[in-house]
This record gives C-alpha cells, structure tokens and sequence, in this order.
C-alpha cells in the first residue's frame, strides 16, 4: 500500500534506523519504509550487510585470558570460606 | 537424545545448588565458566589489567558472601554481573575517575556521533537524491569471512571497543562479544531498553567505520 504522505526514508535515515531494525525494535510501518528503502538501494543493503559482519566479526573474539594464578587464590578463599 | 543430554554441562541453577552444599568442584566449574567475561567486562571499568583481575577475585568473593541469601528472582549470570559492575563503578569513583554514563541511565545526553559522518552524504537540497549516498559504501568482498575473522582484524576490533566511551563499551560487550539478549544487559547496567539499543547502535556504528576503513582505505 502506497502512503503518499510519508516520504521515503533517506539513506542518512537509513543508517541511523540499522540497528532498531536488526534489534527488530522499529514499528509496522517503520519498517515497512526501511523494506521499500532497502528494495531500491544496493548502497543501503551493502551497509545491512556490514553492519551484520560487523557483528558477526565482533562475536569472534577470542575469551580474555585469566592467569591461573588467580584460580589457584579463588580456590585457597573457597577452602576458607567452606 | 537422552544420552547427550545426560552428558551436557550443568547449568548455572545445579551448580548454584551445588555450591550452597560448598561444592568445589561447583565453585571451580562456576568460575571457569565466567572468569573471561567477567575480566572482559572488569577492563571496561579498570585502569590496568591488573586492577580489573582484583575486581573479578572480589565479585567472587562477593558470591561466596552472598550465596546463601541469592533467591533466584534473577538469573545467576545477572545477580554475578551486577556484582562485578557495582564493585567496579565504586571502585572508579574512589579513585575519582569517570564512570560509565549509562549509570545514569540516559544515553541521549551524550554527543550525539552520527552513524556515519554527514559528508558521506548528499546535501538536503540535492534535487535528486537528497541525503542519500555521496560515497556509498562497498562491499568487503565476495568471501569476506576469512579476511573478517583473520587474527589482525580481530586485534583491529577489540582495539576499536576499546577506544570507545565506557557506557558504549559496556554494552558492546556484553551484548555483541558475549552474545546476551537486550534483556539481560538492560538488567544487569540498569538501562531503559532505549538506551541500551542508543548506546549498542553507537558502538556497533563505529566499529564498522574502523573495518570499513581497514577494509577500503582511501
């Protein structure tokens, strides 16, 4: 359905919408422009796709090291505490 | 199906019980499982690395202490992070630095950064295509995956989290690094669901502005 009184979305609106879109955070029609944008504008679908990557990238880091040494004095507190 | 099932890691609520009945092998099983990211989350707040390691000791300590009174209205994982978080800001105060702006829960007084900077953009009067695309993006490649997970990209990123103000970082990590839901960060640094997503969206906006220009240096 055509809303003739809502402009389309503009790419600056688009890149600030990204993240309420993925969060799935936008409303009915909302998204509904965010869709029809994305239909029309590869630039705005390689953004998605970065900003997916992104994400992707950012859950690939490796776990922070602990030195062993503290779970040696955990475990010598949790004698003490048991 | 009952096999795998029998042989799978104990959650969270049997080791809980475990440890009320001064379990050992509970307590070590429990702190092997959220020792990483409770540093990782210690460093956001820290000044050293080594001030963040005795931040993660006291909260376990703090579990010790408070074990017998944790009644289950939150999830283990909430109840140890909220330990952590509190110890770490208190600790940041006393040592008169900043905390993280999200304690005070309202991301929308910060400067607001956009997305991606404006000149990236055409101008509002453009007859065609106002504020659409001037340097569009482009894409990172046919079979990115390999080149985004490579060891230097991945030093490249967690440089760029941690250069990022505190309040973006805390949520950045525990939402993206971690992998929780909006629901359990919400919980554990006391923000309004549309913070959370303000601050992730600033976060996550600004690392991809750091692999776009590793990926497409002008």
């Amino acid at each position: 359905m055509a809303t003739p009184d809502v402009p389309p979305l503009t790419c600056k609106e688009v890149v600030e919408l990204v993240t309420d879109y993925l969060e799935d955070a936008l409303s009915a029609s909302e998204r509904r422009r965010f869709d029809e944008h994305l239909s029309t504008c590869p630039y705005c679908q390689i953004y998605l796709d970065q900003m997916r990557q992104t994400i992707r990238t950012v859950g690939h880091l490796p776990e922070e090291a602990v030195p062993p040494a503290a779970l040696e004095a955990l475990l010598a507190r949790f004698r003490g505490w048991r | 199906m009952t096999t795998h099932t029998k042989h799978a890691e104990p959650d969270d609520a049997e080791l809980i019980d475990a440890l009320k009945q001064r379990d050992e092998a509970a307590f070590v099983r429990l702190v092997q499982r959220y020792q990483g990211p409770l540093l990782r989350l210690a460093l956001v707040y820290a000044r050293s690395r080594a001030v963040a390691e005795e931040v993660v000791q006291e909260t376990w300590l703090g579990v010790l202490e408070g074990i017998e009174r944790f009644e289950r209205r939150s999830s283990f994982k909430t109840w140890l992070f909220r330990i952590l978080v509190n110890r770490a800001r208190t600790r940041g105060e006393r040592e008169g630095r900043t905390i993280p702006f999200s304690a005070l829960g309202d991301a929308t007084l910060e400067p607001v950064e956009p997305a991606v900077a404006a000149d990236r953009f055409l101008g509002p009067t453009h007859p065609q295509w106002p504020l659409h695309w001037a340097v569009p993006p482009k894409s990172w490649g046919e079979s990115p995956e390999e080149e985004l997970l490579a060891r230097e990209t991945l030093e490249l990123v967690e440089r760029a989290i941690a250069a990022l103000p505190p309040a973006w970082r805390e949520v950045i990590t525990l939402r993206d690094v971690e992998g929780w839901t909006a629901e359990e960060v919400c919980n554990v640094l006391g923000l309004s669901e549309t913070n959370q997503r303000v601050l992730l969206h600033r976060a996550r906006s600004r690392v991809r502005g750091v692999l776009e220009r590793h990926f497409d240096p002008e």
